[in-house]
């Protein structure tokens, strides 16, 4: 590159503050129509407060090349493990944005909204036939927000029998961290589980830990590994005999649609990342929602609102929401995210019966082959058939040459491609967890295999590609580690910023 | 290399004995190796009780978040106020300047319970393996 082009290019990375010059306006005001007034004493006022002097053709051409820095499921492959980065169809966009239910108000009076309430009741409906399980509340506002209420369900459930002894939640060592957050804020204590050898759950050490004080279990299905849990109906029978119920983290619904419920392998309640098995925008692209399913043990301690329907009513005043008899109370003021139940709606209806039976299929064929193709690549630290995403590890490659999953991963952006998943589930060393998703063709995952076997070249034979990537990128490597330990949370005058940073090298 | 004078658990934390009689306690290098670049510690305050193998702390890498643990029993005399400010320490020189804290044993017999350098290193190798 020239150094006029390094200039150029380093000239768009600017932020606004950096693009201001003094005086410039963005807008022309017309003379005042009324006296000037003194300005308070020097005292009062600050000097130090800078605002960015930019025209307005620098202003929109500053967001637009913003805009182009941006990485979405709309520009290319996005295989962010336990994410579930599939594609979300516009049609959702175009029903959610409909003015009957984009521009009501959620404190209008029942009969006014029948239409909205009753989306609410049939995607209660669908969830519910989805999981097995004995009914639904909309109400939490993404997934943590779900355990946390499924968890004060489990434990109003032992205060009511009298139990409240029962303190210990059993959670595997790969569960995502919300899942202990949640059993620890709803006043348990979290005990953790083992994997056995397979990557399922070690059944001798669940006997060992089940006793007079156990609350329950958290387990996520498939697991983070992306592995379906052959011991599972064993895990729900073991916790039940102890008194125990059984939480079900729906994070990777994706895998089971159509063909597993969770309803019939004993779950007693489990949730819904709507944003992700349903389709939303999400990963900073917009809220999430996250119902609640109980079993019959529970059904009667769902969050309020659900919305009820009376046979006997008019059609006019037939839905209306109700507030189950044993509710733990609400999760927020309202409704839930309505905007984005309307997505999941609308998707779940697109597809229909045949449909999401097909989404499960293809989500988990894709995932196999991804995990043949990079077989010989990368290490398998579970080598057997996965669900929805697999797991590999770069822990040779790192112990060979020296190259960390996060360096295949940095290199990836270098492709156009999005990482994947890295460093997680803890319990796997360098884990690169793949995820493709049901909406990837067959030749976007042979480029994405075509992508990888070449990082795995480049990390044998020119290891230095992989360890200063990204190179393509507005910004090349950044030192995160820097950022954490100093991080910079606001902009300051360029000479003040170097000041502070100047010794530290 | 892991010093031949320190003992170590299998949480891959230290002790050092010193002239005192107190303890120095910080993390090996294979941990500070494997949690990549440190970037917060969370310690205990200066006076709080230590048990043996229980959770003392948390220590912060660009990766995870990772329970610190007690290598013993003790009441903790003085923090490494350099770890907490400037963590990168913790990765440069886990064995000296990348300390954590310094405590008091309640009972020497304690450093029994921990591996010599050679058992540690066997046991990283089964690890390994």
């Amino acid at each position: 590159m020239s150094g006029l082009m390094r200039e150029l290019a380093a000239g768009r990375r600017r932020l606004l503050m950096d693009r201001s010059s003094p005086g410039r306006v963005g807008a022309t005001l017309p003379p005042p129509d009324v006296p000037e007034q003194e300005l308070p004493p020097d005292s009062e006022l600050r000097e130090d407060l800078d605002f960015p002097e930019v025209t307005e053709s620098e202003l929109v051409r500053y967001l637009a090349q913003l805009s182009q820095f941006n990485f979405s499921i709309d520009h290319n492959f996005y295989p962010l493990g336990s994410c579930t980065m599939k594609y979300n169809p516009k049609l959702n966009d175009e029903v959610a944005s409909l003015p009957g239910l984009a521009q009501i108000h959620p404190l209008q009076p029942d009969d006014q909204v029948q239409g909205a309430l009753r989306l609410m009741y049939e995607l209660q409906g669908y969830l519910t036939e989805i999981t097995g399980l004995a009914g639904t509340s909309l109400a939490p506002m993404a997934g943590a927000d779900a355990e946390l209420a499924g968890m004060l369900m489990i434990r109003a459930y032992h205060h009511e029998r009298g139990e409240a002894w029962r303190r210990n939640v059993l959670i595997p060592d790969s569960a995502h961290g919300t899942n202990p957050a949640s059993a620890a804020m709803s006043g348990f204590d979290v005990v953790e589980l083992p994997s056995d050898a397979h990557g399922d759950t070690d059944l001798e050490a669940l006997r060992a830990s089940v006793g007079d004080d156990l609350a329950g279990l958290m387990i996520t299905l498939p697991s983070t590994l992306g592995l379906f849990d052959s011991n599972i109906l064993e895990v729900v029978r073991t916790v039940h005999e102890a008194g125990g119920l059984v939480y079900g983290d729906g994070a990777n619904l994706n895998a089971l649609l159509g063909r597993v419920k969770f309803g019939d392998l004993g779950f007693d309640v489990v949730h819904s990342n709507l944003h992700k098995t349903f389709t939303q925008p999400h990963g900073g692209g917009g809220p999430g929602a996250g119902p609640v399913i109980a079993g019959p043990t529970l059904v009667d301690y769902l969050p309020e609102p659900v919305v009820v329907r009376r046979a006997s009513s008019d059609e006019s005043a037939a839905y209306s929401k109700g507030r189950p008899v044993k509710s733990i109370g609400r999760m927020g003021a309202f409704h839930g995210n309505f905007g984005a139940l309307v997505r999941a709606y609308s998707y779940i209806s697109t597809l229909g019966r045949e449909g999401i039976i097909q989404v499960s299929e293809d989500a988990v064929i894709n995932a196999n082959y991804i995990l043949s193709e990079l077989r010989d690549c990368f290490d398998l630290p579970y080598d057997r058939s996965c669900m929805h995403e697999v797991v590999f590890s770069a822990r040779s490659m790192n112990r060979d040459h020296h190259v960390s999953a996060l360096d295949v991963s940095k290199r990836l952006i270098d492709y156009g491609i999005h990482p994947p998943t890295m460093y997680f589930p803890l319990i796997v060393e360098q884990a690169l967890m793949i995820e493709p998703t049901e909406t990837e063709s067959k030749e976007t995952l042979d480029s994405f295999v075509a992508v990888m076997k070449e990082i795995a070249r480049e990390a044998r034979e020119e290891p230095h590609l992989l360890h200063e990537a990204p190179h393509d990128t507005p910004n090349t490597r950044v030192d995160e580690a820097r950022a954490a330990r100093r991080p910079e949370l606001r902009w300051r005058r360029r000479e003040a910023a170097e000041q502070d940073q100047g010794g530290e090298g | 290399m892991n010093p031949a004078d320190l003992r170590y658990s299998s949480e891959h934390e230290w002790a050092r004995l010193l002239d005192d009689g107190s303890v120095e306690i910080g993390i090996t290098e294979f941990a500070a190796e494997s949690l990549g670049d440190v970037v917060y510690v969370e310690l205990p305050p200066v006076g709080g009780g230590l048990t043996q193998f229980e959770k003392m702390g948390e220590i912060e890498s660009v990766k995870a978040v990772s329970d610190l643990f007690t290598p013993v029993s003790g009441r903790v005399l003085e923090v490494n106020e350099r770890a907490s400010d400037s963590p990168e320490v913790v990765n440069e020189d886990p064995y000296g300047a990348g300390w954590l804290i310094r405590a008091s044993l309640d009972d020497a017999s304690g450093l029994d319970r921990l591996m010599t350098a050679d058992q540690y290193q066997e046991f990283l190798d089964s690890q390994a393996a």
